[in-house]
């Protein structure tokens, strides 16, 4: 008998399973109830972005961002953006800083929508995934005004954006936003006052702040354990300087705190939409350096200069200079960070996406040591991790 | 101001072998010999998170691999770029020892561009198939069509509409 109960149960979980938010296979070591290790084992959506992004134009590599995390579109494309532009040395004008700083907060809010949709249906809450896939629905709608696609919108230019939003954007935004903080409100009372939910999330998946920087943990997994660590005030970058927010932060570093972070997160959010969108400034939201950006359409039946130019972009692309930069963007799950390696051509010789799931869901084992099974999709959720940012 | 990187190089000494200045940024490369030491030295000075570990194929040029490193302090908020250059044969130490989250990163440089790390307690693949032959993100790993079951066509570059120009700010 004795021989017996100290056996341990491999258990295979995944990689199709509902609650690893995609294509995650976890290896399970089992002494009854309680976890003993956990191996998760990733690859299963790696798509070669990193090497595709090497024989386009960096032009034609706008396209990529926002196919690697899915559920940020926007932020994933001013991190790339931004990135160029440092490059290449210049900044995008004002009015394309504001704009894109206000899509990436639409995006953040949409994101950690999804993850408290997901993270609530994980736990039975079925209701809950519902609201929150309607009020991001809003957002894509909002999207869908701005630059004619939900989710791949391929919107943000190098040195701007593709053209200046459509009229009534504030409006709706606005409208939009006056409703957040209830609807806010509601699904806390759904959820903080909820014995079940409490039940299950506190004290579960605990990481400590000293294990979340040895793994090297950003975003909501590190503030939840209470280290105040936000790309956006650390390293301003898009005019987050100017804008006043709050980084809410964690105790306890386990499931619940999680979910406050980004709870708070969005009404944070929200606060910056809200100042950005006061002093929305006018102008043109695309630079006007010719090696950089198309000339303007009308221009093009007038100047035999205006042709050359876009023909050479075209047919050829930007040449920055050779170097290196990195520029990083505080993603809905942490440090979302372009690491680009030119050399003077017109494609670059190595673009690396740093990314924060990657890093976030090496700490899964230790969360999980000696947690039990069912804590195993809280745990999941409470990463908050995109597989296609995973894996990229 | 001093800047933390200056810091970092009068502690480390003769281990720093040269700076790349490039758009306010910089990046020290450290000797191969020295380059726990180098991160170790950073890690003590404030720069407790190693936010990303990659590596660079500058093929056919030598020394072939750089391993960069970039790590960054929260408090302060600051961010310093490390880096060693490898030959084509050589390995890298492995930084397992000073941070477990090293463990998937190297992993990963080593799955995509063979590069292998002393003292890993675990070198094996991560993204691709545990049976895959080469690796993907070298220079000389050719990208190309799947083969197709019929005749007259030959694989290209999917992506090579547009052709690679010459370095223009040489």
């Amino acid at each position: 008998m004795s021989q017996l109960t100290k056996e341990t149960l491999v258990l295979n979980m995944g990689p199709q399973h509902p609650a690893t938010h995609g294509v995650l296979r976890l290896i399970l070591e089992l002494e009854g109830e309680v976890i003993l290790g956990v191996e998760p084992v990733i690859g299963y959506l790696h798509t070669g972005f990193e090497k595709e992004m090497e024989t386009r134009t960096y032009h034609q590599n706008i396209v990529f961002p926002p196919r690697i995390e899915y559920l940020a579109t926007f932020i994933e494309e001013q991190a790339y953006v931004l990135a160029v532009e440092k490059l290449l040395g210049i900044t995008a004008p004002k009015r394309a800083e504001v704009i894109r700083l206000i899509l990436a907060e639409l995006s953040r809010i949409a994101s950690h929508l999804v993850y408290l949709g997901t993270a609530a249906i994980d736990l039975n809450v079925t209701s809950l995934l519902m609201y929150c896939f309607r009020d991001r629905e809003e957002i894509l709608d909002i999207f869908e005004m701005v630059s004619g696609q939900r989710m791949m919108h391929g919107y943000f230019r190098i040195g701007g954006l593709q053209w200046d939003l459509p009229e009534g954007f504030a409006e709706r935004v606005q409208r939009f936003l006056e409703d957040v903080p209830r609807r806010l409100d509601e699904y806390e009372a759904l959820l903080t006052d909820n014995l079940i939910w409490r039940k299950r999330t506190e004290g579960v998946a605990v990481l400590s702040a000293e294990d979340a920087i040895r793994y090297g943990c950003t975003g909501p997994v590190l503030r939840g354990s209470g280290v105040s660590y936000d790309v956006r005030k650390a390293f301003p970058y898009g005019g987050y300087a100017d804008y006043s927010f709050d980084v809410p932060l964690g105790t306890n570093g386990d499931a619940f705190d999680r979910y406050r972070v980004r709870m708070e997160e969005m009404r944070q959010s929200r606060r910056i939409i809200l100042q950005a969108l006061q002093g929305l400034p006018g102008g043109p939201v695309l630079v006007d350096d010719r090696k950089v950006a198309l000339p303007p359409r009308r221009e093009l039946v007038r100047s035999m200069e205006a042709v050359i130019h876009q023909f050479k972009l075209v047919s050829e692309g930007i040449h920055p200079p050779a170097g290196e930069v990195y520029a990083a963007v505080e993603s809905p799950r942490g440090e979302k960070g372009y690491y680009i390696v030119s050399d003077g051509s017109n494609r670059p010789v190595r673009v690396r996406v740093r990314s924060a799931s990657f890093n976030n869901l090496q700490a899964l084992p230790v969360m999980l040591h000696r947690g039990t099974v069912g804590d195993v999709v809280v745990a999941i959720a409470s990463i908050d991790i995109v597989l296609g940012d995973v894996d990229r | 101001m001093t800047r933390p990187e200056d810091v970092l190089v009068q502690r480390l000494g003769e281990a720093v072998v040269g700076q790349i200045r490039f758009r306010d940024e910089v990046t020290l490369v450290v000797a191969r010999e020295r380059i726990l030491q180098a991160l170790e030295a950073a890690r003590d000075m404030g720069f407790r998170l190693l936010t990303d570990l990659t590596a660079v194929d500058r093929h056919p040029a030598q020394p072939r691999f750089d391993v960069v490193y970039l790590l960054t302090s929260v408090e302060p908020p600051a961010w310093v770029r490390l880096m060693v250059h490898l030959a084509a044969d050589q390995t890298a130490p492995s930084a397992t020892s000073l941070w477990p989250g090293a463990n998937w990163l190297e992993r990963e440089v080593f799955d995509l561009f063979g590069i292998r790390f002393d003292g890993h307690p675990d070198l094996r693949r991560i993204l691709m198939p545990d049976d895959w032959e080469g690796h993907p993100l070298r220079k000389d790993y050719p990208l190309v069509e799947e083969p197709v079951e019929f005749r007259g066509h030959t694989p290209k570059v999917p992506s090579q509409i547009i052709p690679t120009s010459k370095p223009r700010h040489a």
